[in-house]
């Protein structure tokens, strides 16, 4: 992206002023970082704009009544936008008991935890703002310290509401943190890999390619990952922290105005993020139940026709990330709020064996029962063969792999270059060679460093 | 536009996170209350994590977020409200403990500055993301083979001396966390003795 805009925005607007810039110039890299950090911006607030709307709809009809209908026109639809402007229109008062720095800091922290997972979250093949190797830990890492923002909301407001819900949600957080890693470790080493957009790239082709189907072991999973997930995003029947019926409103009690809508900013971006985080473990990411762009052979074109084949990939993947998010809004409104012991034995009791189990069983299934059967059982997958799946790469990064190979070697042999299928997800034997020329060119004296450890 | 065509921005952040950190550790050292020294180590290592992102070592950064500012920081807060006395949130250090720090610190402080100065070459980070990416394999692999106790990087060792010192990550591995789990044992032991004596003591009443 830095590239892109320094070479051919740049380079061109001010090609009449004698400027010159070299792809990594500081210039395109800060508008690069600016165009991605906007964008993915917008798509948070926006999201959580729908969500609130979506919420209240669905809960009326659940409750039998309309929800918002006049907002707007029809359906309400501009409500959440006129909850902001309330919002933000609100005196921000702040207790005298409170630490006034922590209590300030609190709400910011939690939505910029939520907001930087976002930046290893690929929307479709290659869309995605850092191109992250370990993007599943990363997101993991930073939801994980969405619950710091809580807790310095609770302990900061100098009120025992407050506190209570903070230790709660301390205490909830940590434990559920361990089941929702071992249930995301079971893709990751179908996959063999922990870049995301590689695994959704993976499940190309039609819905039984998508790791759910894999095994049973994978199918089981999904429920107690998705079980988690709610936990960790601290929705309904988990949202102890916020506990209406016993804590006013847990660690949120003591805020109003535009701070109080940060933390719900916070909650609905990573509901979505959760969501969309199954979608690319467990549901082909882009790759949809019918492959019509794979069939017409669009997304391994270039150019526009590519172009469209992506940004259907992107429609594809919000649409299931939104279906994920409306089955926790509808969960939240069908069941009941589960008591503290009673989170803890279902995290504790039920969903860390539950996982562990399906990890040894998905395990076992492929490695063909630990050696009883010949190979990895039956599978409806049609992903490629294991011992390539670690080698694989992101279409860029085989790019640029082949530019570089064609350098090196057109620079030692003086003869042009075999150009390694780009596109092709399916990594040949062809690559081989040039992979490892290229790694040899390019590899950093980084990178050979890490390998040492 | 011109003055900035030859900037380093690679330099740039570097400096930017090296200032955060060393600015949020001393925030910590000079703050007195716990929970606000927690949140400036939050800050603290959170931007130290954004040093190691910089040189591509993503897999350690997000392992330090994980790790010490989702983990045992969370942990750290949680216990400073379950036991929210006054005399523990706010923390006044009297000078004898002063100078006992700045004599520990500075003794690091001198060990590290020489092994930092001893270094006959700096390589500087490649800020080629492409490379970094490719090289994925030959970087988290072996770390991984090394934890499952084969050390691949043996096969490109040719000093025999080096050689014998490399071994598997396994059983130091097992080691501590066997250790971690006899410390977990304890602690849990301890704290159930005290509550089965308070129990007698109610059943004797």
């Amino acid at each position: 992206m830095a590239e892109l805009i320094n070479l051919q925005i740049l380079n061109r607007l001010l090609g009449w002023a004698g400027v010159d810039l070299p792809p990594s110039h500081l210039a395109g890299a800060v508008l690069a970082a600016l165009v991605h950090g906007v964008i993915l911006l917008g798509i948070v607030a926006v999201a959580a704009m729908f969500f609130i709307w979506a919420e209240r709809k669905v809960a009326g009809r659940i409750q039998d009544r309309l929800g918002p209908t006049r907002v707007g026109g029809r359906f309400g639809w501009l409500q959440a936008l006129a909850d902001g402007i309330k919002l933000l229109s609100k005196e921000d008062v702040r207790p005298r008991e409170a630490d006034a720095l922590l209590f300030r800091c609190a709400p910011y922290v939690s939505f910029a935890a939520s907001f930087t997972a976002y930046l290893a979250l690929p929307f479709s093949d290659g869309w995605v703002a850092q191109h992250i190797n370990s993007a599943v830990f990363f997101i993991l890492a930073v939801l994980g310290l969405e619950v710091f923002g809580v807790i310095l909301a609770g302990y900061a407001s100098g009120s025992k509401w407050s506190l209570f819900g903070a230790m709660r949600e301390s205490a909830q957080v940590v434990s559920y943190e361990v089941p929702l890693g071992l249930c995301v470790v079971v893709p990751v080493f179908i996959c063999g890999t922990m870049n995301l957009v590689t695994i959704g790239n993976m499940q190309t082709g039609w819905l039984t390619n998508w790791l759910v189907f894999h095994d049973p072991f994978t199918f089981a999973v999904f429920w107690v990952y998705f079980t988690c997930a709610i936990a960790s995003v601290n929705r309904a029947p988990f949202d102890l922290a916020e506990a209406e019926s016993e804590l006013v409103a847990g660690f949120h009690t003591e805020y109003s105005g535009m701070r109080w809508c940060y933390f719900f900013m916070a909650e609905y971006g990573s509901m979505l993020l959760v969501s969309g985080l199954a979608t690319i473990l467990f549901f082909g990411g882009w790759h949809g139940p019918v492959p019509v762009f794979d069939m017409l052979g669009w997304s391994s074109m270039g150019g526009v026709l590519q172009y469209v084949a992506e940004l259907a990939g992107a429609a594809n993947f919000l649409i299931k990330a939104v279906v994920g998010v409306t089955v926790m809004i509808w969960v939240r409104w069908t069941l009941p709020r589960l008591r503290i012991d009673q989170v803890m034995t279902t995290c504790l009791k039920y969903c860390t064996p539950l996982a562990a189990v399906c990890f040894l069983g998905a395990l076992g299934w492929q490695t063909g029962m630990f050696g009883l059967a010949a190979g990895p059982l039956w599978s409806p997958n049609q992903l490629m063969a294991v011992k390539q799946r670690g080698e694989y790469r992101e279409s860029w990064v085989l790019k640029a792999e082949a530019a570089a190979a064609a350098e090196g070697s057109a620079a030692q042999a003086g003869r042009p270059a075999a150009s390694g299928d780009r596109d092709e997800p399916d990594v040949s034997g062809e690559t081989e060679p040039a992979r490892s020329s290229a790694t040899g060119a390019v590899g950093s004296p980084l990178s050979r460093k890490g390998g040492v450890g | 536009m011109m003055t900035l065509a030859g900037m380093d921005w690679h330099a740039i952040y570097f400096w930017l996170f090296a200032l955060l950190t060393c600015g949020f550790a001393l925030a910590v050292l000079f703050s007195a209350n716990v929970v606000r020294m927690a949140f400036y180590l939050v800050l603290c290592l959170g931007a130290s994590a954004g040093l190691f992102f910089l040189t591509g070592a993503e897999f350690v950064a997000a392992m330090q977020l994980m790790i010490y500012v989702g983990g045992t920081l969370v942990l750290l807060v949680f216990g400073v409200m379950l036991t929210a006395h006054s005399r523990f949130v706010s923390l006044r250090t009297p000078s004898g403990e002063w100078i006992l720090a700045l004599i520990a610190g500075s003794a690091l402080l001198a060990l590290l500055l020489s092994a930092a100065l001893k270094v006959p070459d700096w390589v500087k980070a490649n800020p080629d993301r492409a490379a970094i990416s490719a090289a994925d394999v030959e970087a988290t692999t072996p770390i991984g083979m090394g934890f499952a106790g084969v050390r691949v990087d043996k096969l490109s060792q040719t000093d025999p001396q080096l050689l014998g010192g490399m071994s598997g990550y396994l059983l130091p591995f097992l080691i501590v966390s066997i250790h971690l789990l006899v410390v977990l044992i304890g602690a849990a032991y301890m704290a159930r003795a005290k509550r089965r004596a308070a129990a007698v003591d109610e059943g004797a009443v």
